[in-house]
């Protein structure tokens, strides 16, 4: 088991290796000049230019840009904004939003998507069932955009105005409630997915024949479903949810910017327009040890769930 | 007689006069979206303690639904049970309420599957499988309930028992996975066991290691055996007496020697016919011809008809009753005696 950890995390280094590289080009290939952008539209003295792009090398070329930032991060230094920033402390504060956004977007998905799932298919074919189908197809097919704002009308705005302050409008100065709504606009489509998900995995394990045999041990029905079915039923979950932790935490540009979370996503759209190279690829690199790392925890939880699988 | 008076659940001593269980009369049918599914058409049989039934029949003959119907798992609806009774030890277990139904499930009657890879839950371990009946049915402790596990696998002669009871289903050869499932089902003593073609994903050495061993737990408990299989062969050894269905219904019941000394009915001769034998080796083994009647539309009269050899006028509009030809013997077939010679030769 530890070998094969060891091996996945050898593995990720080509992966991390190859992502900062085609974001750095990208990011390099992207037209205008950042240094003059630092003055608006005001002209700079040409020699502080000189200075500026001597101190940010760039007058080198591409790969040796590239590789000064590479030797810098595997030091632990991601550079500095064109402000004088280091992006390490920038990324900290922004990373700690995202994160509690993402985890409760991922804790309430787990609980809404199992639970209503699981209800869905122990009702197969009744009208709780179908209204549960009914609403997930609803909330696949509205953008994020329009449930972000709606829900923030309603929840928000007004809610507030009829006396009853539940849900923050935006901002984080309320702690955890300020994450709940926007965790769950961020989540949503995620819902809707995963309680198909449960509902398709679940009925088809209550079709399997150790499932005809544990009735036939004469157990009753809960310990049926509850024990002997949901343990299998499980194991396509984890995976889906693993590999949703990625996408929400690097998919939350629009609803940080609806609710006004200063997280990675609103970060990532401002450096982008100014051409902040170490922190989008400062960014973009964490988020890909994020996903590898919760891949690799979604891998070793299956060794876990099911004993057929091992790792050596 | 009021109807609503509610039957109780004999005792497991209860002496009781007549069959341990008797199947009259089923009726199994299960509503599809074709239409009506009619999988078993007027079943009866009866088993004594200590005995060995032998439910024979093809795929579709309804030999497993009649079973799922004595232990009530199957799934209601689709499946539905218009006419008939299951009496154990002369209760009807189709009129008794769903929690004394249960009591006799897994403990008074149990059953054992096919394919004992799938029918093992593949995330709990061969141990906790096992104790589950101790722990659910007769709250022991998890450590009593796993040492009972332990020298249930002793008599089912799993080897190293202690050293595996914590492995998982995948880690066991498929005679050791059938030998868990038996361990299982004969936990709380059941007095009947129903074994659905308990040996078909066996090899042949193994099949008869398993076939042995049932008959012996049978010897030591004087249980009863409903031997559900397609397997001639595995039949002549163990079996007391057999019941032959075919589209739902029993064509053929007999004592074991009398059905394979002279078949009274046209398809228990065809299955008999169809067995290789050495000395008619290079020859071409035979078959019955035709394919097995279509259950959403059964033919008229005898469904045998179609396929049949003896087939005259009247076996196309009447569908004959089981006639009884001898005190133990019953055959559904209007020339069964022409059959009987013929097979006699």
């Amino acid at each position: 088991m530890g070998r094969y950890i060891i091996r996945r995390l050898i593995q990720a280094i080509p992966v991390l290796l190859g992502a900062t590289l085609l974001i750095y080009a990208i990011v390099f290939a992207l037209p205008g000049d950042p240094i003059a952008a630092l003055a608006g539209e005001k002209r700079m003295d040409p020699n502080i230019v000189a200075i500026l792009r001597d101190q940010y090398h760039l007058n080198d070329p591409f790969i040796v840009q590239y590789w000064y930032y590479l030797t810098g991060m595997f030091g632990g230094d991601f550079g500095k904004t064109f402000a004088g920033v280091p992006v390490t402390d920038l990324m900290a504060g922004k990373f700690q939003v995202t994160i509690n956004l993402a985890v409760t977007a991922l804790v309430l998905e787990a609980v809404i998507g199992i639970g209503l799932g699981l209800y869905a298919a122990l009702r197969r074919g009744r009208p709780a069932d179908s209204l549960i189908l009914a609403s997930t197809l609803v909330l696949i097919s509205i953008p994020t955009l329009v449930t972000g704002f709606v829900l923030q009308l309603l929840l928000g705005v007004k809610l507030k105005t009829a006396g009853i302050d539940l849900f923050p409008i935006a901002g984080v100065t309320e702690g955890w409630r300020s994450y709940l709504l926007p965790g769950f606009v961020l989540a949503g489509v995620s819902i809707a997915y995963l309680t198909r998900l449960t509902r398709t995995s679940l009925a088809e394990t209550l079709r399997a024949d150790y499932i005809r045999t544990a009735v036939a041990k004469g157990l009753p029905r809960r310990r049926v479903v509850g024990r002997h079915a949901l343990r299998n039923a499980l194991i396509p979950l984890v995976t889906f949810l693993g590999a949703d932790l990625g996408t929400l935490m690097g998919g939350a540009v629009i609803t940080e910017t609806i609710f006004n979370l200063p997280g990675i996503g609103q970060q990532l759209f401002s450096s982008v327009h100014l051409r902040e190279q170490s922190v989008v690829v400062g960014i973009v690199t964490v988020l890909v040890l994020v996903y590898i790392l919760a891949n690799l925890v979604v891998d070793l939880l299956y060794a876990v769930l099911d004993p057929r699988i091992r790792y050596e | 007689m009021k109807k609503t008076s509610t039957p109780v659940l004999p005792a497991r001593t209860a002496p009781g006069d007549g069959p341990l269980l008797a199947v009259d009369d089923l009726h199994v049918e299960f509503a599809t979206r074709q239409g009506v599914v009619k999988a078993v058409n007027g079943v009866s049989y009866s088993l004594n303690p200590g005995e060995t039934l032998a439910v024979l029949g093809e795929s579709g003959s309804g030999k497993s639904v009649t079973a799922q119907a004595i232990m009530g798992i199957l799934d209601m609806p689709p499946a539905r049970i218009p006419r008939g009774e299951i009496r154990f030890r002369g209760t009807d277990l189709l009129r008794l309420p769903e929690d004394q139904r249960a009591q006799v499930r897994g403990q008074r009657i149990s059953m054992i599957f096919q394919d004992a890879l799938s029918a093992l839950n593949p995330v709990f371990t061969v141990g906790w499988q096992i104790s589950e009946m101790f722990r659910v049915h007769r709250g022991m402790s998890r450590r009593d309930a796993t040492k009972k596990a332990i020298e249930l696998m002793d008599r089912v002669r799993i080897p190293a028992a202690r050293q595996r009871v914590n492995d998982y289903p995948h880690q066991f050869s498929g005679g050791m996975r059938q030998r868990i499932m038996i361990a299982m089902a004969i936990a709380l003593d059941p007095e009947v066991l129903i074994a659905d073609e308990p040996t078909t994903a066996l090899d042949v050495t193994v099949q008869a290691q398993i076939m042995e061993l049932l008959a012996e737990l049978q010897r030591e408990s004087n249980m009863g055996l409903i031997l559900i299989t397609h397997d001639l062969g595995v039949v002549a050894d163990v079996a007391d007496k057999i019941a032959v269905m075919y589209g739902g219904r029993i064509v053929e019941n007999a004592l074991v020697h009398d059905i394979y000394r002279s078949p009274a009915h046209p398809y228990t001769k065809g299955l008999l016919d169809s067995i290789p034998r050495v000395d008619l080796k290079g020859q071409e083994l035979y078959a019955i011809k035709g394919m097995p009647p279509n259950l959403l539309d059964m033919p008229q009269g005898c469904a045998f008809h179609p396929r049949c050899p003896y087939r005259q006028d009247n076996c196309v509009t009447d569908a004959p009753p089981l006639y009884e030809i001898g005190p133990t013997r019953g055959s559904a077939c209007h020339y069964w005696r022409e059959v009987f010679d013929d097979s006699r030769r």
